[in-house]
């Protein structure tokens, strides 16, 4: 799993690549939480593009991610899930939670 | 229904091992000619019960022991059985209910996904013995079965 991230105004925007499961889960939580302590940013865009596989932890990932957020009174949004993802992100119920969007465009413009 | 054909493996319990064990199981499921949304479903329920077994099972201890065995039979069904020697599950009952965990910050919707995307589901578990998820599910194509869109 490769993680990427940049700043879009008052926005952190991050690009995950890979399959989002246990083994990264973790790490990828600890990057995130610490880029938006560091840089006092209350918004996040997650795209998942290039996210081939995801499971209940990285599920975890993203709705403990949504939990910081909203405690700050931020937005997130999950852009250009796959149709693989998206299935499991739906049947989750994520997604009545935290907007799937089809860009990043779309999720800066919110 | 006679095996076909069967792989069995085990690996300690590394949280980098999920992957590992989700890609042998898909890789030997895939002489079943499924479609890939099959194949994606199959990989979750494995990735689910490895990381329920390293999670609670194992409570993360790394370097203990799951085991996999995965059967194909000749009605082109799958049985795939993942087992650890871990703490077991206390309350069953409770542990099957959708969106429970005992594990604050995670979804509870392991078993959820695992009965969901198999045909059937049988949890075998001791307290202090460990657990065994047997997951089973046809493959048959529909002429198979006896039906047709002619009738």
């Amino acid at each position: 799993m490769e993680i990427d991230h940049k700043l879009v105004r008052d926005t952190l925007v991050v690009r995950l690549n890979g399959e989002l499961d246990l083994g990264v889960a973790d790490t990828i939580r600890q990057d995130i939480d610490q880029i938006m302590e560091s840089k006092r940013i209350k918004n996040l865009i997650m795209n998942m593009e290039k996210v081939t596989f995801i499971d209940s932890s990285g599920l975890g990932m993203l709705i403990g991610r949504y939990k910081k957020v909203s405690a700050l009174k931020g937005r997130m949004s999950i852009v250009g899930a796959r149709s693989s993802v998206e299935k499991i992100l739906n049947f989750s119920g994520i997604n009545k939670l935290i907007p799937l969007l089809a860009n990043e465009q779309e999720a800066v413009n919110i | 229904m006679n095996v076909k054909n069967y792989v069995q493996f085990e690996f300690p319990s590394l949280p980098e091992n999920v992957a590992f064990a989700r890609a042998c199981v898909g890789a030997f499921v895939s002489q079943l000619d499924c479609t890939l949304d099959d194949l994606e479903e199959v990989k979750l329920v494995v990735s689910e019960a490895v990381s329920n077994s390293i999670i609670h099972g194992y409570n993360n201890r790394p370097g203990e022991q799951i085991k996999i065995h995965v059967s194909i039979l000749d009605d082109r069904s799958l049985e795939i059985i993942i087992e650890d020697f871990g703490c077991g599950i206390q309350n069953l009952e409770q542990a099957l209910e959708p969106a429970y965990s005992s594990e604050p910050g995670r979804m509870g919707l392991g078993f959820t996904f695992m009965k969901s995307f198999m045909d059937e589901m049988d949890i075998r578990s001791e307290p202090g013995q460990g657990t065994s998820v047997c997951l089973r599910r046809s493959f048959m194509h529909p002429d198979e079965e006896g039906f047709s869109e002619g009738g």
